[in-house]
């Protein structure tokens, strides 16, 4: 007995370092049986069987394309997605090859978590320049497709309310869409347009920070990237604020009713502002009648938000080769274009695009292709957008519940700015 | 346990001594066994992230950043008092909260073990209706009632119908004069049950005869319950108060389901404001200054309410 208890004392010990280590089993590059090197690949895709679909057909064409490698994935749901790279990442324990969201790649770059991505440059330019991600002249991440946003609407509705319908070449003006919110409102439309404002996180940059780009005004001065004093709080994004709050003031819009694009589907509302994800949707309900027009031209041309998920190389892989190897492997025409019909998502390249279903010259999806092209804005490439995009999020917030726009946006700045200055700049003085 | 014959012990002093001793040492080492798991637990999950937020708390530290930590003496406390209005009003929300759900849902809860404490029928339908929502996760809780509050919501629905149209509601969660408002009623609705259920042990510790008694002497029902229930209550409400403050203090999923702490701050509270800043924003550093300036408060509130509370004689 007198023995024993030590034993048992520090047998516990043992059990509760073991348990808090046990995070660093399993992710190793090991090898297998037959002698290949295993890649581990974490997605975010858990619950999207379409996507992880692909992945699955693009996997096991690699591996049983040649015999040094072998990929093995994880998946994990985009909720829990970023927080566990973050712990990974802390724990030194990050997979060989990950996907991540376009905007958070200037933040895990800086922290050191990813390596140049480093493949041929013939593939990369082949890409939409929105979907490969630069930090500091450096390519970080690559990606299979890029999303965008449009207006959805239905043809016999704007002409039975005399509304010109918008092209690309004469977009509606700021006057003219107002105009159409309030013809529809007294057609009948409780609330004329659905702007998602129910949803929350990411999508109010992604969604809303367009429409102040269009106003002029922006997330941050992107000349020095070191403060947002002037981009967010001048004149152009105090018009935006004044704007974007007269939507729900003037019952044009509201954030009630649920996340997607239901409320369209089913004529609650006559004007939808959601992304192309939900657009096979939208055209099997509504078939030949569904339009899918550019955003209003709100002063500086119409925006919309560019740069969806991507991949890159973790810091931490010990065979960057073999990574390698697999992302130019995944990069054919035939994948991409498999991503973008069972996704709906804007394939990566141009062939890809003419091999599609729906994003070909004539596909019903094409005007997709063209918004992202020449509407696309990359949220700013800093390794403060984490804050920014949050901050962005409760300001625009409290503006569409009635805050003062100016003092909101002034205070969205400090706080902004301080984040910045408290972390040196993220390395742009 | 072998215990030594005396006449042993008589001849060897020493040893019995020395045996004496070893026991006193085993049952150290009993002790300590059986302390470990719970201590090695403690240490982990308790101890080492109070001592770690406290050294936080003086650092810049950040969640991702290539930059090392730099110590920043009392920066980040003076940061949150003058230079973060949200932290501010994030204080205030608290404390209102606070303040009307502890007296609110103390006394709800103690109404509701009186009446269900009665002999009749249905009694137990009706504590198990009273139990449901605290049984029932408080995320599920607050996106039902986030669709019960909404413009067009049932709350509303019942408004309209019962004022025949005169009146039609707020946008509850949306305008910042209700949010916080209605996240405190549904609060109090979500946990009036457990503290039913608290009060009503209570109640039955109170002994019959007690009653009895009370009634020969004539008593009427408020004097019985001011001059038994209410006393014979005494430890249940020392009880009952400290977890409502406490659980009142961490207001957190609620908030972070309903409204994100919107509409223009209307319902940050300190939990909320700390996480955010923490993982949204990734200034470890200063949530963990908040985390400490939150734990010192608590530390202040439970104390107090411990001496207002202690037992005089």
């Amino acid at each position: 007995m007198r023995t024993r208890t030590p034993i048992l004392v520090s047998a516990g010990l043992v059990t509760a370092i073991a348990l808090t280590g046990c995070g660093q089993a399993g992710q190793g590059d090991d090898t297998t049986a037959d002698g290949r090197t295993q890649l581990t690949m974490w997605t975010h895709s858990a619950g999207n069987p379409a996507e992880l679909e692909v992945y699955e057909q693009i996997i096991s064409d690699f591996n049983d394309s040649q015999d040094e490698y072998e990929v093995v994935h994880e998946s994990f749901p985009q909720g829990a997605y970023n927080d566990a790279i973050v712990a990974a990442a802390a724990s030194g324990d990050l997979p060989c090859l990950l996907d991540l969201d376009g905007p958070i790649m200037p933040n895990w770059a800086w922290a050191g978590y990813l390596q140049p991505l480093e493949l041929p440059t013939e593939l990369t330019d082949s890409l939409l320049p929105t979907a490969v991600g630069v930090w500091e002249d450096e390519i970080y991440s690559a990606g299979y497709w890029d999303a965008a946003l449009a207006i959805f609407a239905r043809e016999s509705v704007l002409e039975g309310n005399g509304i010109r319908i918008p092209t690309m070449e004469e977009p509606w003006t700021a006057d003219e869409f107002r105009a159409a919110l309030a013809t529809l409102k007294d057609a009948g439309y409780e609330t004329p347009i659905d702007i998602g404002a129910e949803d929350t996180g990411e999508w109010w940059p992604y969604a809303y920070s367009p429409f102040l780009q269009s106003f002029g005004g922006d997330l941050i001065d992107r000349s020095t990237m070191l403060t947002a004093d002037g981009a967010l709080n001048g004149p152009e994004a105090v018009a935006w604020g004044e704007w974007f709050a007269g939507l729900f003031a003037d019952g044009y819009a509201d954030n009630s009713g649920t996340v997607g694009n239901q409320e369209f589907v089913d004529d609650e509302v006559a004007l939808s502002y959601t992304g192309v994800w939900n657009a096979v949707a939208a055209l099997d309900a509504v078939g030949d009648d569904l339009l899918i027009l550019p955003p209003p031209d709100l002063g500086n041309g119409p925006k919309i938000g560019g740069g969806s998920w991507q991949w890159g190389i973790s810091s931490e892989c010990n065979d960057a080769d073999g990574a390698r190897q697999y992302l130019e492997f995944s990069f054919q025409d035939e994948y991409i274009t498999e991503f973008a019909d069972k996704q709906v998502v804007i394939p990566a390249t141009e062939a890809a695009a003419q091999a599609s279903e729906y994003f070909g010259d004539d596909g019903a999806l094409r005007p997709f292709v063209e918004f992202s092209q020449e509407y696309a804005v990359l949220r700013p490439e800093t390794p403060a957008y984490a804050v920014i995009s949050a901050t962005f999020e409760t300001a625009a917030k409290d503006i569409m519940s009635g805050a003062d726009v100016q003092e909101t946006l002034d205070r969205a700045v400090s706080d902004i700015d301080a984040n910045i200055a408290s972390n040196d700049g993220y390395g742009f003085q | 346990m072998t215990v030594t014959p005396p006449t042993v012990a008589a001849e060897e002093p020493r040893r019995e001594l020395r045996r004496f001793r070893s026991i006193k040492g085993r049952e150290t080492w009993a002790g300590l066994g059986m302390i470990a798991p719970a201590g090695i637990l403690l240490v982990l999950f308790l101890i080492i992230p109070v001592v770690l937020a406290f050294t936080l708390s003086f650092t810049n530290a950040r969640l991702i950043s290539p930059n090392p930590p730099r110590f920043v003496g009392m920066d980040n406390f003076v940061r949150a008092f003058t230079a973060d209005p949200l932290f501010v009003q994030s204080v205030g929300n608290t404390a209102v909260f606070a303040l009307v759900v502890v007296p609110v849902q103390a006394a709800l809860g103690l109404l509701l073990a009186v009446l269900v404490n009665r002999r009749m029928r249905g009694v137990t339908a009706f504590r198990v209706i009273f139990f449901i929502p605290v049984v029932t996760s408080i995320v599920v809780v607050s996106i039902l009632w986030k669709f019960m509050y909404q413009q067009d919501g049932l709350i509303n629905s019942m408004i309209d119908a019962l004022t025949f149209g005169l009146w039609s509601g707020a946008d509850w969660l949306n305008d910042p004069q209700t949010a916080l408002g209605a996240i405190i009623f549904m609060s109090i609705w979500q946990a009036v049950g457990f503290h039913m259920i608290i009060w009503l042990s209570g109640l039955q510790t109170i002994p019959e005869e007690l009653y009895e008694a009370a009634r020969m002497d004539g008593a009427s029902p408020w004097r019985q319950f001011t001059n038994v229930t209410w006393p014979g209550l005494r430890p249940t409400m020392v009880f009952v108060l400290v977890t409502i403050t406490i659980a009142a203090l961490g207001l957190f999923v609620q908030v972070d389901v309903m409204t994100q702490g919107g509409p223009q701050g209307s319902t940050s509270t300190i939990v909320f404001h700390a996480v955010r800043k923490g993982y949204e924003q990734q200034e470890i550093g200063y949530a963990a200054a908040i985390s400490l300036i939150f734990f010192v408060a608590v530390l202040i509130i439970a104390l107090i309410q411990r001496r207002l509370t202690r037992e005089k004689d």
